[in-house]
């Protein structure tokens, strides 16, 4: 095809519009990243139960600082969108579902923020 | 066509522009931007602007079309930041406002203005084994491949590819990835892993997978929303995901029952 023309290797000058299932996979990759960070901290708080009571509610007494309860939120609305994000993807790679990519993606955002107010609401 | 997947595009305008309109067409060339200015005319399509900017305007003007109806698959480029083929797109349809801008397709090297390299494109075609395998041994008798068998449904929904590229261009794991192997070329694999006949699954199913094969997919789903064939490669990808992984399900459980050597143990 390149009927001898040495062709200029520039793979990567154009950029593509952005699109909703770029901001999906972006998305899930960010609240998955928050979630692996997480988890250290969470077993960390776990571990402070082996060392009596007290040591857990002392350890407990940190969630009740805005900055926490605010963390805490994002980190169950980052639960929320990586588990439908994820969902989204096992129903497209296992049922070939069509989708209207924009409003589902949409519709995931939507749901975890839903979540997340719930949670707030729920009296966290 | 069997194509699971809609024809795009439902909601662009067609409505032509009025008579005497002008249209402004950007073209990346040398680096930068050269413009241009061409009347509207009903009907127009993206390639017949670069034609008439070509025939009439500036000789020197690089670009590859051949059968102007869609069949083909060698004139599409990137118009106003998406790919697509040229011959098939009107400008009323894309236009924004009175301006066009044209680019080479991403991902591809250029040779020349809108022209581009499809060398890549080929090959990994044929690094993902896109050709059909027919064994050592010919086949004794005709293969007999009922229409609505799940199989031949599956090489259906993706065999009309023509090779166009759009798929390529839109994929943002070959620009994060430059050895990944592609939509197109995915697809091709996926339409030969249905074909009961090839004799070639073993090795297609390992070329197709790791760093550069289909587990690295992110489903974004531009191909398949960019398709102007409005085929699905993003189903024909998690078709291999689920493929090699049964593969690799077999290879692990062979291995655990009959052990390394392929005896049973005792």
């Amino acid at each position: 095809m390149s009927a001898g023309t040495r062709a200029s290797p520039l793979p990567r000058r154009v950029a593509a519009r952005p699109h909703a299932g770029f901001a999906a996979a972006l998305l899930h990759r960010l609240s998955g990243i928050a979630l692996a960070l997480f988890l250290p901290m969470h077993f960390i708080a776990l571990g402070t139960a082996l060392q009596g009571a007290d040591r857990l509610e002392s350890f407990l007494g940190l969630t009740h600082n805005g900055f926490v309860r605010t963390a805490e939120w994002g980190l169950v609305s980052a639960l929320a969108l990586h588990m439908v994000l994820g969902l989204r993807v096992l129903a497209l790679e296992w049922f070939a579902t069509a989708e209207r990519t924009a409003l589902i993606v949409s519709t995931c955002v939507a749901t975890a923020l839903a979540v997340g107010l719930l949670f707030l609401l729920g009296g966290a | 066509m069997n194509a699971p997947f809609p024809a795009p595009s439902p909601t662009e305008s067609t409505v032509d522009a009025a008579p005497g309109a002008m249209l402004t067409v950007r073209i990346r060339r040398d680096g930068g931007f050269q413009a241009f200015t061409v009347a509207r005319r009903p009907a127009q399509t993206v390639l017949d602007v670069v034609t008439e900017i070509q025939r009439e305007q500036d000789p020197t003007l690089a670009y590859r079309f051949a059968c102007r109806v869609g069949m083909c698959g060698s004139c599409a480029m990137m118009v106003n930041g998406r790919p697509r083929w040229t011959c098939r797109t009107r400008v009323a349809a894309v236009a924004e406002g009175d301006g066009l801008t044209l680019e080479p397709l991403r991902n591809l090297p250029v040779v020349k203005d809108l022209a581009v390299d499809m060398e890549p494109f080929f090959a990994k075609w044929t690094a993902a084994h896109g050709a059909f395998e027919p064994g050592a041994v010919p086949a004794d008798d005709f293969a007999v491949v009922a229409p609505e068998s799940p199989e031949r449904r599956a090489v259906d929904a993706g065999i009309e590819c023509i090779n166009c590229g759009v798929c390529y261009a839109a994929c943002d794991v070959v620009a994060w990835n430059p050895d990944y192997l592609g939509p197109a070329a995915l697809n091709r694999a996926w339409t030969l892993v249905n074909d009961v006949r090839d004799r070639g699954q073993d090795a297609r199913l390992a070329a197709v997978s790791g760093d550069a094969g289909c587990q690295s997919c992110h489903t974004h789903m531009s191909c398949t929303e960019h398709c102007p064939k409005a085929l699905a490669p993003t189903f024909a990808i998690a078709g291999l995901k689920r493929a090699t992984a049964r593969a690799a399900l077999k290879r692990f459980g062979a291995q655990a029952f009959r052990g390394p050597s392929g005896r049973r143990p005792s």
